[in-house]
């Protein structure tokens, strides 16, 4: 169960040479064998080109229509490469569109760092303390960070509402950043506990023969020792800010308040037939995040892979 | 001989009990965050949702205390109640098992040491983070019934024209053909379920003349089934809070074929200020989704294989 996850993400995805050498054995048996071996690898390179279409084809026509020329979004059949390439779209998407979209941009960075700062600092604290000191009922504690992760959360949804509104929370950033800094996500939780668990125990026993307290603990070996985490931590949660609907949807009522998110979904109302505009703002709310993907790709594979594998 | 016992050796328990009393506050002072926020944001709201469940409340006036009301109203005179639940149950039953088997040969294909793996795998994967909002802007223009790529795809293929999101029938399927796109979360948790399966039983496999698809069926899938489950817990869970796209694309549309339960739920909290009936529908989904969690989990044991014991 508490499986060393520093393990795994080692073994997790580097290529492994298990088919590779699987041809090695095939070759050695038979030749009929060998032409299945052929057959099979020839269907996985058609399994492989079929998805790839059919996953890039969107995307590639995201960006396509976000370059069309107005008008030449509706042309039948539909034109692949815009002609001309209007970039021109994404400057009025930002600038002209009839809608703040600069303020909601500024506002889900603001968000997003508030609750990125919140989920590392917090939920590295909280898991530090679930996974390196032992105290009575820790166990069941533990049990019930678990469960709020599978809980739906729609089930809280109302009652939040209420709550946040008897604060006067509501068309406030308040309760879309407060719930992080109390506990930094059941999630994150769950991944630094995981994370901190393997790290030899010697290490805090040492520094506590020499006095060290349990901040410095957690200071000076815990947190440096956790880059990995942190990153993967770092991601998920600027993934899970920059997504937020539900949570933008309820709480923020006021232009200048709102996130891209809902922002975005104020914009197919004023621009609703301009889809190459359209297609432009939405371009904008992705391109961070595939820019994120593609530094960080190792960490984000590796998060989904404790996600996976602390199901176990 | 305890009397006698030198007094260096009996100060060391007390020391170490001091220790273990620091220690343990340390370790409440770490996890109180959490705890806090765990009252406050989770326990509690979960406690006044379910108290609210019985009342009848529209904000402007206190919680009416009303016993079952809201749940014989919703079992017994709501058919949106059941056909919320009808839609996201079509919804979910088709679209998790497809999601699961797409994944699947996704990651099989995926794990394969050939040139350039690792451009196919961004492919796979870049749509599952695509923020939601976008890729809702970007389904509902795809599926455009005028001019959208389906249906110049449908026309290469030389098929008649779909309403997609605006037809009754092809609704629900469209919205499983989005959700589909977003299948590389769980491809990647399958990639390095795949990537964990010991070479040497692979081996073991060939030696005693086992093919490929001997060596899938024998020994990859139920070295799988723990990854399998995982994914397909997380995934009802998932799929029955299905919400964000549909409030975008369709806002429950045509004829309310693809009205949601969260949708709904939504609709009747925040919309009519139904907050004791959504309460209400809150935990009839909570408990549904317990229900049938407990249930995966009771019937994992009879097909999830678990190296080394059944603990899991």
């Amino acid at each position: 169960m508490d499986n060393p996850v520093g393990e795994q993400v080692k073994s997790g995805l580097l290529p492994t040479p298990g088919l590779a050498s699987g041809a090695m054995t095939a070759k050695a048996v038979r030749p009929s064998r060998r032409l299945g071996w052929i057959s099979l690898r020839i269907s996985w390179y058609v399994v492989l080109t079929v998805f790839s279409v059919v996953l890039a084809l969107p995307f590639f026509w995201l960006v396509s229509t976000s370059l069309k020329a107005r008008g030449t979004e509706f042309l039948v059949p539909p034109q692949w490469i815009p002609q001309p390439i209007e970039w021109d779209n994404y400057r009025i998407a930002l600038f002209e569109s009839g809608l703040p979209f600069t303020t909601f941009l500024v506002n889900t960075v603001l968000i997003t760092t508030f609750n990125l700062i919140g989920s590392l600092v917090v939920g590295s604290l909280v898991g530090f303390g679930f996974a390196r000191l032992r105290f009575p009922g820790r166990q069941t504690l533990f049990l019930c960070v678990l469960s709020t992760m599978m809980l739906p959360g729609v089930v809280t949804l109302i009652p939040s509402y209420l709550l946040f509104k008897t604060f006067g929370w509501v068309n406030t950033w308040l309760p879309l950043i407060v719930p992080t800094y109390f506990g930094g996500g059941a999630f994150n939780v769950f991944l630094f506990r995981q994370y901190f668990l393997t790290i030899p125990r010697d290490l805090d026993e040492a520094a506590r023969m020499d006095g060290a307290s349990t901040w410095q603990i957690y200071g000076r070996i815990a947190l440096p020792l956790a880059g990995p985490v942190l990153a993967t931590v770092a991601i998920f949660s600027f993934l899970d800010n920059w997504n937020n609907f539900l949570g933008a949807l309820i709480y923020l009522n006021s232009l200048d308040k709102m996130t891209l998110a809902v922002g975005l979904q104020a914009f197919q109302g004023v621009r609703q037939s301009d889809w190459n505009l359209m297609m432009a703002a939405a371009t904008i709310m992705v391109i961070p995040v595939m820019a994120l993907f593609l530094f960080t790709q190792r960490y984000f594979m590796r998060g989904i892979v404790m996600t996976g594998m602390g199901g176990r | 001989m305890i009397r006698s016992a030198p007094t260096g050796l009996s100060a060391a328990p007390k020391r170490r009990s001091a220790l273990l009393r620091q220690e343990a506050i340390d370790g409440y002072l770490c996890i109180l965050p959490w705890v806090v926020g765990f009252v406050i944001f989770t326990a509690g709201p979960m406690l006044a949702s379910g108290y609210l469940a019985f009342t009848q409340y529209d904000i402007a006036f206190a919680p009416k205390f009303i016993g079952l009301a809201n749940f014989q109203q919703l079992l017994f005179g709501d058919p949106l109640f059941w056909l919320s639940l009808y839609n996201t149950a079509y919804f979910t039953f088709l679209f998790v098992p497809l999601h699961l088997l797409f994944a699947l040969i996704a990651a099989l294909a995926l794990n394969l040491r050939v040139r350039g793996i690792s451009v196919y795998r961004l492919i796979f994967y870049i749509p599952s983070i695509t923020p939601t909002v976008a890729s809702a802007f970007l389904w509902m223009w795809i599926f455009n019934p005028d001019y959208g790529l389906a249906n110049a795809v449908l026309g290469i293929a030389g098929l008649p024209p779909q309403k997609w999101l605006f037809s009754e029938t092809l609704a629900k399927p469209s919205f499983i053909i989005l959700s589909l796109w977003g299948l590389g979360s769980a491809m990647i948790i399958f990639l390095a379920g795949l990537q964990a399966v010991p070479e040497s039983l692979h081996e073991a496999a060939a030696i005693d003349g086992a093919g490929v698809l001997g060596r899938f069926w024998h020994v990859t899938l139920p070295m799988l089934t723990p990854v399998i489950f995982f994914n397909l817990v997380i995934g009802i869970i998932g799929s029955f809070q299905i919400f964000t796209t549909a409030f975008i694309a369709t806002q429950g549309g045509p004829d309310n074929a693809t009205l949601f339960y969260v949708l709904y739920l939504y609709n009747q909290g925040f919309q009519f200020l139904h907050m004791g009936y959504a309460s209400a529908l809150a935990w009839v989904l909570f408990l549904i989704i317990l229900g049938f969690t407990f249930v995966q989990v009771q019937v994992s044991n009879r097909w999830v294989y678990y190296e080394g014991g059944t603990d899991g």
